[in-house]
Formats: structure tokens, sequence, C-alpha cells
């Protein structure tokens, strides 16, 4: 078996150690025996999306996202396409913001994919800290850190998690994150993947299953990556 | 009044920070915050005492041994300064080193005052004394949660220039970040950079901050990189290029310690590291543009003993150990470098803490090139400090095992007894005073 990869402008959106999520992604299908692919995609390279089967979009300063986003308009179709036939993304930060209709910034208005009905204000102050959110899909809490300026609101969308630590899409609504088929948009950084490797195995298995109709993964030993989650939990959330 | 006022605020600095000292405390921001309190002015007010230039030093990483080293060049010209030579590089910092440089009557006896500044603090520390010159290192990625981006660390610098429009900068030309700002400023400056080829092989995937040109955006064209996103740039889209260099090192050679050419002159540091070489550069060409002859730079070099983390020495049981501070991706990048350059068996302790001034998010470790500990000469590598748990996975997911022990103590004191003699221990900021503290401890 074999997962395809494709970290979309790493040039561009790679803040905040958006390599970890790639790597801990490679590695855990390393370690079961699956093949992965990563395929970096710059701005001029134009995208199949039927040769996907993982999409990750990082983040990128406020700036940076304004030069991304007028590319992403041309490709926003496949891309829409891709995600309502149940393809995995994973877009962290600014991806997040990416994904929604549009982010509101001081400097102008940034659009988005419209991919999932969500939008973004820019407020202030920055939200800033450690975050620890729940979403019983999970054994266990999620675990990262956040710091965005911008306000994310999904309407009637699932959310990733609720915050039992942190402030989340908006400080305001309790939500973070959301949840629309099989993508999942966050804010969180820490890398997200390598100390919630549920959230990991969570999008391997749909890529698999969407590929090969695999619905089980073969287990791995977690213990590192929990003790890790747990440290964060503890510090933060039971006191 | 306002000469009691004065008198007050030092005095009172001068109490606390000895009390803090006595009690093993830090304390020198503290001392310079409460000397301001006290009087608003007393900065800007012993400052304009200096009789001849005021040097800031400013930049994401380098800048403690570039003002260092700085600070011994114009010693050596038998000139007396003013400097923070403790790191603390805050308004309270600022304030501290020339509160507590003030002799008992409020006055200060120095020539020359050499001070390093966070780059974010630029603008507060600036209303008080508009430098003379401001040495820019290089802008990396650090501490993010702190400034938010490095856009807003260059916003910061770009107001702080504008707000003293006759301070020359000496700049990294390499740094197509560093060059743009200084370029744009509207501020004299000079440059000092390396413009021959030093490393053939051109690694890929290091992470490299800025290759987009800031005056028009198109993606940057390199010769070649020397690390991170330094090196021979110059943009395909607009006229934005590396500037014309003014102290050019050339002749780079690394076999036994540093060794390179500029004005002529071969200078010799029995360093490692080849980001010492733009330190000494640094500090050289900021003295040089000043009009100091420095004949006496060999001897600057040979004298030089940092001690303060910065690839500092220590002797404990018959291990030698070094100490060493990485902060960031391309600090830890090089730091790795450093450590790889020594091709003796080693043992390696990785000490990372997420306390307020380290930036509480940590997630730039996945950004640092790891893997380049898988080989042979690596006997063991040891996690411990605040965040082992983050440590010890990193290397995980690149297939390197390590132990954990989250005290720094027992962690040392494991790999002194079990370990091969030769270990390094490489610290981020707030590990690296605690870790310091340990082992000059253990090595009296």
């Amino acid at each position: 078996m074999k997962l395809v990869i494709g970290h979309l402008y790493p040039d561009l959106l790679n803040l905040y150690g958006d390599r970890g999520n790639i790597q801990c992604m490679k590695k855990r299908c390393e370690w079961r025996g699956i093949e992965a692919e990563v395929r970096e995609f710059q701005l001029m390279d134009s995208i199949d999306f039927s040769d996907l089967d993982i999409v990750l979009l990082g983040g990128g300063s406020d700036r940076e996202q304004m030069i991304v986003c007028r590319k992403l308009q041309e490709i926003q179709k496949d891309f829409k396409a891709y995600v309502e036939d149940y393809g995995t993304v994973i877009a962290v930060c600014g991806g997040y913001q990416l994904l929604g209709h549009y982010y509101d910034t001081e400097e102008g208005r940034i659009e988005g994919l419209s991919l999932v009905d969500l939008y973004t204000e820019q407020g202030s102050p920055r939200l800033i800290t450690n975050i620890v959110i729940q979403n019983d899909l999970f054994e266990y809490p999620i675990v990262g850190f956040e710091n965005h300026g911008g306000r994310t609101y999904i309407g009637d969308n699932q959310p990733l998690g609720k915050v039992l630590f942190g402030y989340g899409n908006n400080g305001k609504d309790g939500a973070e994150g959301v949840l629309y088929k099989h993508v999942v948009g966050t804010y969180l950084h820490g890398p997200l993947l390598p100390k919630n490797p549920h959230v990991c195995d969570y999008l391997l298995k749909n890529a698999l299953e969407r590929k090969y109709g695999v619905t089980e993964l073969e287990p791995l030993d977690d213990e590192q990556e929990k003790e890790a989650n747990q440290y964060i939990v503890e510090r933060f959330v039971k006191k | 009044m306002m000469r009691v006022r004065r008198l007050l605020a030092v005095w009172t600095a001068k109490i606390i920070s000895t009390a803090c000292r006595a009690a093993g405390k830090q304390g020198v921001t503290l001392a310079g915050k409460i000397a301001l309190k006290i009087d608003p002015d007393v900065l800007k007010d012993l400052a304009s005492q200096v009789r001849e230039k005021i040097f800031v030093v400013c930049g994401t990483n380098g800048k403690t041994t570039t003002n260092n080293l700085l600070c011994s060049a114009i010693e050596s010209e038998g000139k007396k300064l003013v400097c923070n030579h403790t790191g603390s590089n805050m308004l309270g910092g600022v304030a501290a080193a020339f509160v507590l440089a003030a002799g008992w009557n409020g006055k200060i006896d120095a020539d020359y005052a050499c001070i390093e500044i966070d780059e974010a603090s630029t603008v507060r520390v600036f209303p008080h004394f508009k430098p003379d010159y401001m040495v820019l290192t290089n802008l990396f990625r650090d501490q993010l949660d702190r400034y938010g981006e490095i856009d807003i660390t260059m916003k910061l610098l770009d107001r702080a220039m504008k707000m003293a429009p006759d301070m020359k900068v000496i700049v990294n030309a390499d740094d197509a970040l560093s060059s743009y700002l200084a370029m744009e400023s509207g501020n004299p400056y000079v440059t000092y950079g390396i413009t021959e080829q030093v490393f053939q092989e051109q690694d890929t995937h290091e992470i490299r901050e800025g290759r987009f040109c800031k005056k028009c955006g198109t993606k940057l064209d390199y010769e070649f990189y020397h690390y991170s996103q330094i090196g021979k740039y110059h943009c395909p889209g607009c006229d934005f290029t590396r500037p014309e260099v003014d102290f050019d090192a050339s002749q780079i050679e690394m076999e036994h310690g540093l060794a390179f050419t500029v004005e002529g002159r071969r200078i010799q540091a029995n360093y490692r590291g080849f980001y010492n070489i733009y330190n000494i550069l640094a500090a050289y060409s900021a003295a040089r543009t000043a009009g100091m002859q420095l004949q006496n730079f060999d001897r600057v070099l040979t004298d030089f003993n940092p001690q303060n983390g910065r690839m500092e020495e220590f002797h404990i049981d018959g291990t030698r150990i070094i100490l060493n501070l990485a902060k960031n991706p391309a600090g830890f990048n090089q730091n790795i470098s450093a450590v790889m350059e020594d091709e003796k068996e080693k043992d390696i302790i990785i000490v990372i803490n997420d306390n307020a001034q380290d930036g509480t998010d940590i997630s730039w470790l996945w950004d640092v090139d790891f893997d380049r500990f898988k080989e042979k000469s690596i006997r063991s590598i040891t996690v411990s400090g605040i965040r082992c748990q983050d440590m010890r996975l990193r290397m995980k997911y690149v297939d390197i095992p390590s132990e954990l022990i989250a005290d720094v103590e027992t962690a040392i004191r494991e790999r002194i007894k079990d370990g091969c003699g030769n270990l390094y221990v490489l610290v981020n900021y707030t590990a690296l005073y605690s870790t310091r503290g340990i082992l000059v401890q253990m090595q009296k």
C-alpha cells in the first residue's frame, strides 16, 4: 500500500514545524510497512488532486498567505471536488483559515477557498498559549500550541474538539478547529501530529479507507507519544 | 531635585543587584527596571555621558558573542566602555548596564558603550538614546510566540532605524532580510559577508527564512548557501540584490579552529563553528567602521574566553564538557555542525525548557535537522529539561533512540559516570543559566 502526501506551497506556508507533521505521517506509515511519498508543490506547479491521498496546508505569515490565496483561486474547483469526494486534508493555522470563505485582516481581505463553511476575522490580542481539547472520537485529549490573531467562526460545522484549556477558534465559543468530511482544520501547532498520534492515525486511516478500503490500522507502540501528550494535559488541565 | 533622583535610582539599582547576586539570582533586569521607575531619565542622562560612540548589536543569533568580542576589541584600544555582558537585552537590562556602570556619584566614566538589544526592544530603548552604530547580524525565526512572526520583528527594526536616522548600520550582507532592512531604511550602512562558497554540499531541506524578495515577492535566486538562508542571492524579479561587501572574509579555513582573511589581514581563532566567523567578522567590521586600527585583534581573539555557555568548556572527573546555547533552528543546526566537526566519540545531552524567555512554543524543535546525529561517533543522546518528552519524541521520529532523564544534574552525573569522557551539553535559553550553574558548581 502507498499513500501520497501533497504538501502545498512549503516555501510560503512553512511556519512552526509543519515538517514535524509530515515526518510523523511518513514514519507512522513506514513503521507499518506502508509506503509514503511526500510531494512538495510550489506556486507554479499544477496539482492533480486525483494523485493525492492526503493534502497538507500549513501556516504562513499574513503576507505570505496573501500571495498563496491568489494562487489558490486557480485550483479551487479541483480542491473542492477532492474534499467533497472525501479526500483527506490537514490544514493548520493559516492553512485552516484558507479553508474558509475569507480572512478579514487590517490590510484587507484574504479570499479563502470556501471548502468549508467558515470565516475568519482578525482580532486583538493574538491568542497565544498551550492548548488542550477533547473530542469523544479520540480516546484521549488532543494537545498543542496555538498562536493566532484570527478569530474563526465555524457555524454549524463540527469542531475538532471542545477546549479544555486555551482559546480555540475565537476564544469565545469553546470550540477548536473543524471536522468536515475528511478535512481537519485546526490552530494547533506543536507540531500537531507527533504528540497526537491518534489524530495522525485518523488521517491515515481515512486516506487508506478511501484508497484501499482499509478500516483498521496496525497498532503501534505509542507509549512515548502518550507520555508527552499526558504531560501537557496534566500540566494545564488537571491542576 | 533631578540630581537627587538620579542618585537614588543609581544607588537603589546597585543595592538591588548586589542583593540579588548575594541571593544567587540574576536581578540585573529588575535593577534596571526599578532605576527607570525612580528616574525615567536616568538612561538618557547616563548614555549622554558616553564620551565617544554608542554601538548596539541586534539580530537573532550571535548578539552576545559579537557584542562581547566588540567590547574586547575596543578595550584593546585602551578605551573604557559600558557593556551588558550578561546578555540581559530588554529595556531593563540595557538600563541596568548603564546604572550599574555609574559611580556612586551618578556619573559614568566611559568612552564607548556596546549594548546588545533584543530586536523588539529597540523601539523602547531608542527614545532614551540614539546609537551611533547598529550591528545587525541576521534574522531567523525565533521564539515566535513572543513576537508573532518574523515580519513583525522586521517592522519593529525598521521603525527603530527610522528613529535614529543618522545611526550607521553594519549589516550582514549574506542575509537578505537584514540587508533589505538596512538598504531600505535610508540609514547609512556598511556591509560584511563571505563572498566565496565554503560548503560544496548544499542541504536542500534546511528551513530557510525569507526566500521571497521582501521588495517584490519573487523567489530569490541563490548561487549558494552558507547555512539557513545566509548566502549569495539576488532577486530575478527586481533590482534587489546582495549588496557590495565592504568587509569580505575570504580564504576560509576550519581545519584547526577558524581562519580567514579580511582587508588583507589573516585572522585566526581557536573556536569551533562556522557561525563564529560571522561573529568575529561583525565585531571586526564594527570596530573598523568606527575608525579603530585593531592592531591587537589577534590577542583579543586568543584571550577571548566565553564564560557564558557559548562553547564554554568544563572539566569534571576526567570528562571534557562543552556547553553551548542553541535556541532556534538556525542556531541549533549550526551547533550540530560544530559538534560534528569534532570527529571523536561523544555523548550528547539536550536540555529543552519552555519558560517565558525560551518562547513557550517548542514547535521549532521539528525544524532542526537532528537526523544528522545519526552517526557512529555519537555514543548516546540524553534528553532533559522541562520539555524532555517532546525532545525524546523528536529523536524517535528520526529513528534515534534517546534516554530521558528529566533532571539536568542527574543527566550530567550519569553521563560523566558512564560516558566516553567527551560530553556536549546543548541547551536552550533558560536551561543555559541553570545548567551552567550546575557545571560551575560541579567543577569546583
